[in-house]
């Protein structure tokens, strides 16, 4: 097992910090409209395609319902949130982190290899080969580091009035204002999907040791 | 039942960390300094005058829905619904050279700007509506502004649970060319759940900053001394962000 870098293992417990915000007091500010439309308007339940259930205060940041001081954490944990994706993306391509271990071989999308792959999973055995992660895990984490993550911020960004006028495309992009909301909401519960199984499979695989990895590197 | 309560334990713990964190002072600076960074990253990343989407006749919702306040509950304002608005007078004061009371007419007799734009409410929900008006900016060259003044601040008839409505913007988004007062909505006079005779169109923000039932436009140096000193109704009374860009 190669050792975690340090870029990984700091942006990993300060995204989840900032992740933990973010999801947390994002419940309230869904909890201010609890209606998610679909193209450029949307403001009465009739529009919607999904009404939210209502957060309870045990789920929000704040404990009850402010939808300012949720704004206030929104707004300040989104800085590190996105300036330290950007991070990590550039020091994965210059550690070869991405190129090693993350980026898919041709090989590994076969149906075949990938049915092997769940199969593997399902039966709850976690060695594999040479690489460092099995075809799942590359999938797992290509999708939340290549589109949820990523995703996250530019939904965001197209939900933003004073952020319009410098790209308006990234309106269009998501279909209309509220379309981009729709999608930061789903996308926001893709990542806490993701936050699950995660834990749920280090939780099953030898949690103490990953933790200790994460936060030492590990041995080499 | 027990995984439950652990995680609502660990939720709880987290939570109350968080309000610790609100509730110091550095936590609370760094908490109203980020709306400043934002505010920061969106005029470096865009022109000035950069105009928002404006969208055709078709996208127009079928309502526009009134949020806040919905009317002004004074026999002054009945009185002026009664005669269609005909005394209502728009003050422009503050420190500007030449202090001016406009009439609706007087407006409606400016350089007009049309616009067809989405209204975005901080709670979430988006509606668009056709806006007519002049541009602020024609107002206050005419009026002059002071080299000092560094906001303009609206002034509302309206009150929202027991407190004067008002609002303000610096000078970047009141100079926009967006930034109108409106007497029409979709070709007709303001209903009065939408501002009714006047209201202002601040394209780049969130829908609170677009003040209804309009009396009164002044510039100021420094927004301490309006209301309780933070440039708004909800700013001053609910914690509202004062850039609501975001």
């Amino acid at each position: 097992m190669k050792r975690h870098f340090l870029s990984t293992r700091l942006w990993h417990w300060i995204n989840l910090v900032c992740i933990i915000i973010l999801f947390m007091s994002g419940l309230n500010i869904s909890n201010a409209h609890r209606y998610l439309y679909w193209g450029q308007w949307g403001f009465s339940p009739d529009q919607a395609w999904l009404a939210v259930p209502r957060f309870p205060g045990w789920a929000t940041i704040p404990d009850y319902y402010s939808l300012s001081s949720a704004r206030d954490w929104h707004i300040l944990a989104a800085w590190p949130f996105a300036l330290g994706l950007l991070f990590m993306w550039l020091a994965m391509l210059i550690n070869r982190h991405f190129w090693r271990d993350l980026k898919t071989s041709r090989k590994e999308w076969r149906a075949r290899a990938i049915w092997s792959d769940i199969v593997q999973h399902l039966k709850l055995n976690f060695d594999h080969g040479p690489g460092k992660y099995n075809f799942l895990q590359k999938a797992a984490y290509g999708l939340v580091l290549g589109v949820l993550l990523p995703g996250m911020i530019f939904s965001g960004l197209a939900i933003s009035p004073g952020f319009e006028s410098a790209a308006p495309w990234l309106v269009d992009i998501f279909g209309g204002r509220q379309s981009a909301r729709s999608i930061h909401f789903i996308f926001a519960w893709g990542i806490f999907a993701f936050f699950v199984v995660h834990i749920v499979l280090v939780l099953l695989s030898g949690p103490i040791g990953h933790i200790r990895d994460m936060i030492t590197g590990g041995e080499a | 039942m027990k995984r439950r309560a652990i995680i609502a334990g660990i939720g709880a713990v987290f939570v109350s960390a968080c309000s610790k964190v609100a509730d110091s002072k550095v936590g609370s600076s760094l908490l109203s300094a980020a709306e400043d960074w934002h505010r920061m990253a969106h005029r470096a990343l865009s022109n000035r005058t950069a105009l928002v989407r404006e969208y055709a006749k078709s996208d127009i919702s079928p309502v526009f829905r009134g949020n806040g306040s919905v009317t002004v509950d004074t026999d002054d304002y009945r009185k002026q619904v009664a005669d269609g608005f005909a005394n209502w007078r728009l003050e422009v004061g503050g420190m500007v050279a030449h202090p001016m009371s406009l009439s609706l007419e007087n407006l409606r007799k400016l350089p007009q700007r049309k616009q067809i734009t989405r209204h975005d409410c901080v709670e979430g929900w988006s509606a668009i509506g056709e806006w007519t008006g002049p541009q602020l900016s024609t107002i206050l060259d005419a009026a002059g502004v002071s080299k000092d003044a560094n906001f303009i601040v609206f002034r509302c008839a309206d009150t929202l649970s027991g407190n004067k409505y008002y609002e303000s913007v610096d000078l970047v988004d009141a100079m926009h060319p967006q930034t109108i007062i409106a007497h029409q909505l979709n070709g007709e006079s303001l209903p009065i759940k939408n501002g009714a005779p006047l209201r202002m169109r601040i394209e780049k923000q969130l829908g609170y900053k677009h003040a209804k039932y309009l009396i009164a436009i002044e510039a100021v140096a420094s927004l301490d001394d309006v209301g309780l000193g933070q440039g708004g109704y909800w700013e001053d009374h609910h914690g509202y962000q004062w850039y609501a860009g975001i």
